[in-house]
């Protein structure tokens, strides 16, 4: 069937089975390979990405949940020659990842936190990301990251 | 000019612009040309024999292209998986390894054991064909548990291996330590459990093979730690694939902790299906197939005693381990709970005399091989627990036993027991330090708080110390390595003076393109900025084996500097020529080359493009181009080694255990980016506290199904789960690496769990208790304290 | 995944008869447990209904003194809506921790209520504040409607459209999560609504149950203390590698406990 909708602010129309999921669509289809994929239970959160402004972990939707939706994966946050988003930049700046596996889901699920509150304290970033799964770093730098990338954005903004 | 940026300095890691970006390459990133997809058929019991596979329902379904089983790839005259280390018991007889065909034959001996691979168009053609294999099983009983796999009458993994017995290894002066057992004015022991491990880098394992028929070239794409040892491994002793003929390629990989380590049957599965189909063939590892697929980490009972005199002072020790093997020997796995483990049992501490028996294990289970630390984490559990026990049996104040035992900065290098030689380390410099980052003073203040509240906090301590970098490979070789473990770089140096590094070992979270780009600038004084680092492909870099083990800056970065003085050397050669100078004349300084007491001077850019433009080079013994190799062996391991303090909160109505504050002092050697450095002890510390706290590898002991067979019954360290770490160095310098550094991959992993351990025993005090296996969840500390209060009351 | 014939029928009649009419259907919400369970091909429908394209079974109102929730209203929604804040803010909290964010801004009442996990948070509260379940052909009473695991009294083809709840006096719950999962190990939710306590207890059975010692000792005191000397037979409760039946019986009256000290003490 056709889906169609925004991604990363470009009108999209793909040809897709509706049993694909949207981590699928993103990833095969579209050849945006930042969204990744970590498990099967719905638990890593290296697949979040935002559906109409709101963080959702991609592998557990369909991609016919897309039709008519904005969708935004870590693509959108900068691109290949300009400067890094606030928080990219955080992450970079604080030693926020060291695989690089889950970085693109912490960062969707961080910019979603700040959202809904621009300036967190590390308990609540804590358990904001009770969904994001890393296994490099103990959280202790991604923690430090979001608070800089937000002080960032409170700046810029 | 852009600046040099060298040894000392925390610069932004370089991977990082990509990753960040969302632009990293991983294997299951990768599309090919005309690709299809596989997945395996798994075996669901634990211990059965296949009477028959019959696939012809699969083959005739849509889109499929191969179904294959171990008798094709038997027939194929394809080769089991051959394990890296060979280990002899007691007794002088050597291991016992049986074949490991990358898809089961004739019996399966774990859930999770290959059985088919499906080769289609799409992934959902795959599965679906898959679900029309019928394999006729005879289901066996089955075997999980160490102690019941070695009971007369156990079900045998093996027909061939008796009582499941693969080796039976032993270390250390068994009659010495019986002579100061019997002297001993104190025995500590305990009995204990280090819990089975899965490792979980958060990128699935995936691989991909391909081949040409015009050219009869094979690509492997594979989430490997060490694509060369693939290479080798896979097409010497599997594939049969001349080494010119088979590129192995490992991309961007998503955290590895040393379930990447070893050659996987995955992996030469989908290079022979490639070449048996003449198409691409990806397989994605999904993460409920990793639970049972992906080698695990640790699974040990183990007895241990403690001979201490009146002052509590070690006299001897005693240790008595069963390690499990799993159903097949994985790439390192005889030797990791043998010469990784029991080597480390002197810790930090002077112990005259040690003898160490391990009995290596078959059982119904996935293959179990390093996870982070490997060996030694298990090592410093035992040592660290035996040492809380005696000095609580003793009444001697836990830190105090250890500053009474601890070997002396003045006695280094010291001669352990047991094979190695430490060559620097300051235990006590390290304890005296983490004790006030811990603030030990205060601890009695905020025990009395959490007290009032109804909580019961608790104090614990580790020291610890690891050998890493593995390994100077003469030793290795005398420990039963089938090969050496030296490292590789080459340093070629552009007409323009900017470098590319090409390096053996590989890059999966840790910032090599960073930490090298480093000792490159400072060596070279060639700007940060102009230099790359190349690794994970079998056709660009020359050669390597890999990434484990603490290795990658103590043996690859001494390989990368010694190349870069062979470059300065050559160098230098050259600016002579030009210069007009006597070699011994020319000094090579802050990326400049001169000549002493004159102002003759060329830059490393001048002499680099000069390199590839000669004009009358004396051709005998100066050669045009500015490129160097070296390969590195080391004459020994590195020691890093540290203390950890741990503070934790129980609740006894629920059981639950919150750790509120965690210090560690490390000593890791010379430090190349403090940064990433700070960013190694945190994951690894973290590791540790999943084990201590969280993580288990449950299996149901009956019918040997994995119980925590996913991320929602295997609990992973979450971000509410931990506290910020206080971390600091203090490092003494390794006397023989080039730039005196030990490695700090795995020093979290390693002195993390007794720490954790040591506070929830600290805080279970007034409960009686004096020991709590691994991991302390809630239920387990809840019927501890229940049984004990109901002990308590009873008395 | 297996494939799937895909209906987004715009009205609750059209859906009610696309799953009369079709053998194998599955009707998805939020999808947060349809999904994955289809994924994992432990689910293979041949039909799904996604009921996102039917407008009107999303938000929160008053109706006289009911609070309703649309099926469709996600928990992100609920923990965030002025109006349940104001009226049951225990209702609130319990949507604001279940799974994670993400989970949160996919999953739905109406969804969560429907598959009946035993470990879910919603059905505590549902069966607690004796909120009534509408469907697209009745209401169904809260005490009638959780039935057995993953069993509810819905009809085949049986569309939940919202969740009425009567406003209680105070209520709370509290849980206890399982370590890896994060779902309820033992989860309580208890109300107070004039002299009448119910209590209700997810995560620990087969599935929720009303916890009748619990009432009836709230009902003379509705203290904490009041619970120090009851306990709960661990027999009917699960065992599993998280917990086993005497430890969830435990943490059942530790999380009541505290429960009825949030439920006293609001704020």
């Amino acid at each position: 069937m056709k889906i169609s909708f925004v991604l990363n602010g470009r009108p999209t129309t793909v040809e897709a089975e509706p049993s694909t999921l949207l981590s699928d669509l993103i990833r095969e289809d579209l050849s945006l390979t930042g969204t990744h994929v970590g498990c099967d239970t719905s638990q890593c959160g290296a697949c979040v990405i935002h559906l109409n402004g709101d963080s959702v972990k991609s592998c557990s939707v369909l991609a016919v949940a897309a039709e008519g939706a904005e969708v935004r994966t870590v693509e959108s946050l900068s691109g290949l020659a300009d400067e890094l988003h606030p928080m990219q930049q955080a992450f970079r700046d604080n030693h926020g990842l060291q695989c690089g596996f889950c970085t693109p889901g912490m960062l969707m699920a961080a910019l979603d936190l700040v959202k809904h509150n621009p300036d967190p304290e590390e308990a609540e970033i804590r358990e904001w990301l009770e969904g994001n799964i890393c296994r490099c770093t103990g959280y202790q730098n991604i923690v430090k990251s979001v608070i800089a990338g937000a002080a960032a954005m409170r700046q810029t903004s | 000019m852009l600046p040099v940026i060298g040894i000392g300095s925390s610069p932004k890691r370089k991977e990082d612009a990509r990753f960040v970006r969302g632009r990293g390459t991983y294997v299951a990133d990768i599309k090919r040309p005309n690709m299809l997809t596989g997945v395996f058929l798994r075996s669901e019991h634990a211990h059965a024999i296949i009477k028959s596979i019959d696939v012809s329902a699969a083959m005739a379904q849509p889109g499929v292209h191969g179904v294959y089983t171990g008798e094709d790839m038997k027939a194929d005259n394809v080769g089991g998986l051959p394990v890296g280390w060979g280990i002899t018991g007691k007794d002088g007889e050597p291991m016992k390894e049986p074949p490991h065909p990358p898809i089961a034959l004739g019996k399966v001996r774990y859930v999770g054991d290959a059985v088919a691979f499906i080769v289609a168009e799409t992934d959902e053609q795959a599965r679906a064909a898959a679900e029309l294999i019928e394999v006729d099983y005879e289901v066996l009983p089955a075997v999980v548990g160490l102690v019941d796999a070695l009971k007369p009458g156990a079900p045998a993994v093996y027909d061939e291996v008796e009582n499941n017995l693969c080796c039976d290894w032993h270390l250390g002066d068994g009659s010495a330590v019986e002579a100061a057992f019997q002297n001993a004015a104190h025995v500590a022991s305990i009995e204990l459990v280090n819990n089975r491990l899965i490792g979980n880098p958060l990128e699935p394992r995936a691989a991909i093979g391909e081949f040409e028929f015009a050219t009869g070239q094979y690509t492997l794409w594979t989430t490997s730690q060490f694509p060369h040892v693939v290479r080798l491994l896979m097409g010497e002793m599997v594939l049969h694939i001349p080494q010119h003929k088979l590129r192995v390629v490992a991309p961007d990989v998503g955290g590895g902790f040393g379930v990447k380590q070893f050659h996987y049957a995955e992996e030469a599965v989908v290079t022979w299906a490639a070449g048996k189909l003449g198409r691409p063939v990806k397989w994605v590892c999904q993460r409920s197939e990793g639970f049972v697929s992906d080698a695990h980490g640790r699974d040990h009972v183990t007895e241990a005693e403690l001979a201490l005199d009146e002052d509590g002072k070690f006299l001897a020790m005693r240790v008595k381990t069963l390690a499990n093997m799993g159903a097949y020997l994985s790439t390192f796995g005889p030797n990791i709970p043998t010469n990784l483990y029991a080597p480390l049992l002197s810790g930090v501490y002077v112990i005259p005399s040690i003898y160490c028996e391990v009995k290596c294990v078959f059982t119904n289970t996935v293959p179990v091989d390093a996870y982070r630390g490997a060996g030694r984490p298990e090592a410093t559990f035992v040592v660290e627990r035996l040492v809380d026990m005696a000095a609580r049996e003793m009444g001697i104040d836990k830190i105090e036993i250890r500053r009474r035992n601890m070997i002396e900065r003045e006695a280094y290098p010291y001669q352990t027991p047991m094979l190695v030689e430490y060559d620097s380390g300051d235990p006590r410099g390290c304890l005296e330090r983490a004790e006030v980052l811990a603030d030990v003073a205060g601890f009695e203040e905020r025990r009395l708080e959490a007290a009032s509240r109804g909580k019961y906090l608790g104090l614990g301590i580790s020291t610890y110390v690891e050998a890493c970098g593995l390994a100077p490979s003469r030793m290795a070789g005398q420990l039963g390595a089938r090969g050496g473990l030296y490292e590789s770089a080459t340093v070629r140096v552009h007409p323009s003076g900017a470098v590319t590094v090409l390096i053996g070992t590989h890059n999966h979270g840790q910032g090599h393109e960073t930490t090298f780009a480093q000792i490159v600038s400072e060596h070279l004084g060639v700007p940060f900025e102009d230099i790359s680092v190349v690794f994970g492909d079998t056709d660009r870099v020359q050669f390597g084996m890999g990434t484990y083990g603490s290795r990658s800056l103590v043996v690859g970065g001494a390989a990368l500097a010694k190349a870069n003085d062979k470059v300065i050397l050559k160098g230098r050669k050259i600016a002579a020529h030009q210069f007009e100078a006597a070699l011994d004349d020319v000094i090579f300084e802050k990326g400049e080359f001169s000549v002493a007491g004159t102002d003759k001077k060329k830059s490393f850019v001048e002499i680099a493009g000069a390199a590839y433009v000669p004009f009358d080079y004396p051709l005998e013994t100066l050669e045009p181009g500015l490129e160097e190799q070296a390969f590195y062996d080391p004459i020994n391991f590195t020691y890093p080694g540290g203390a950890h303090f741990a503070e934790v909160e129980i609740d006894p109505e629920t059981g639950i255990v919150a750790l509120k504050r965690y210090s560690a002092v490390d000593d890791v050697g010379t430090i190349i980016n403090p940064m990433i450095v700070e960013g190694q002890l945190q994951g690894g510390i973290a590791q540790g506290i999943g084990q201590a706290l969280f993580e288990h590898g449950v299996y149901d002991q009956t019918s040997g199904q994995l119980l925590a067979g996913s991320f929602m019954d295997y609990c992973m360290p979450r971000a509410d789960n931990l506290p910020n770490f206080a971390i600091e160095p203090h490092s003494t310098t390794c006397t023989h690496t080039p730039m005196g550094v030990k490695g700090c991959g795995e020093c979290g992993t390693i002195g993390s769990p007794a720490a954790i351990i040591s506070a929830v025993v600290d805080a279970l005090k007034p409960f009686g208790v004096s020991h709590v296996d691994m991991p302390a969840t809630p239920n387990h500390i809840w019927n501890i304290i229940r049984n004990s209060s109901a002990r308590i009351a009873a008395e | 995944m297996k494939a799937f014939a895909y209906h987004r029928p715009d009205s609750v009649n059209a859906a009610v008869a696309l799953s009369s009419a079709n053998e194998n259907a599955s009707v998805l919400a939020g999808g947060m447990t349809l999904v994955p369970t289809m994924k994992q091909r432990l689910a293979t429908p041949d039909h799904i209904i996604d009921l996102s394209g039917i407008a009107g079974l999303m938000g929160v109102s008053m109706d006289g003194g009911t609070l309703v929730i649309g099926a469709l209203t996600r928990h992100s929604d609920v923990a965030a809506s002025a109006l349940v804040i104001e009226k049951i803010p225990a209702l609130a909290a319990l949507a604001g921790r279940i799974g994670d964010q993400q989970v949160r801004n996919r999953g739905t009442i109406g969804g969560s209520i429907a598959n009946n996990d035993p470990a879910a948070d919603y059905p505590a509260a549902v069966l607690a504040l004796g909120a009534d379940i509408v469907t697209d052909r009745r209401s169904i009473p809260a005490d009638e409607f959780f039935v057995d695991m993953f069993e509810t009294a819905l009809e085949p083809g049986e569309i939940v459209t919202s969740v009425r709840f009567p406003l209680p006096d105070s209520a709370a719950y509290c849980k206890f999560g399982n370590p890896a999962s994060r779902y309820a190990l033992a989860g309580v939710f208890v109300v107070k609504t004039g002299g009448t306590v119910r209590v209700a207890v997810t995560g620990a059975a087969p599935a929720v149950f009303r916890a009748s010692d619990i009432e009836a000792a709230l009902t003379e005191s509705f203290t904490a203390s009041a619970l120090e000397r009851i306990s709960i037979d661990a027999s009917g409760l699960m065992s599993d590698i998280h917990a086993d039946s005497e430890y969830r019986a435990q943490l059942v009256m530790v999380m009541a406990r505290r429960a009825v000290t949030m439920a006293s003490n609001p704020g």
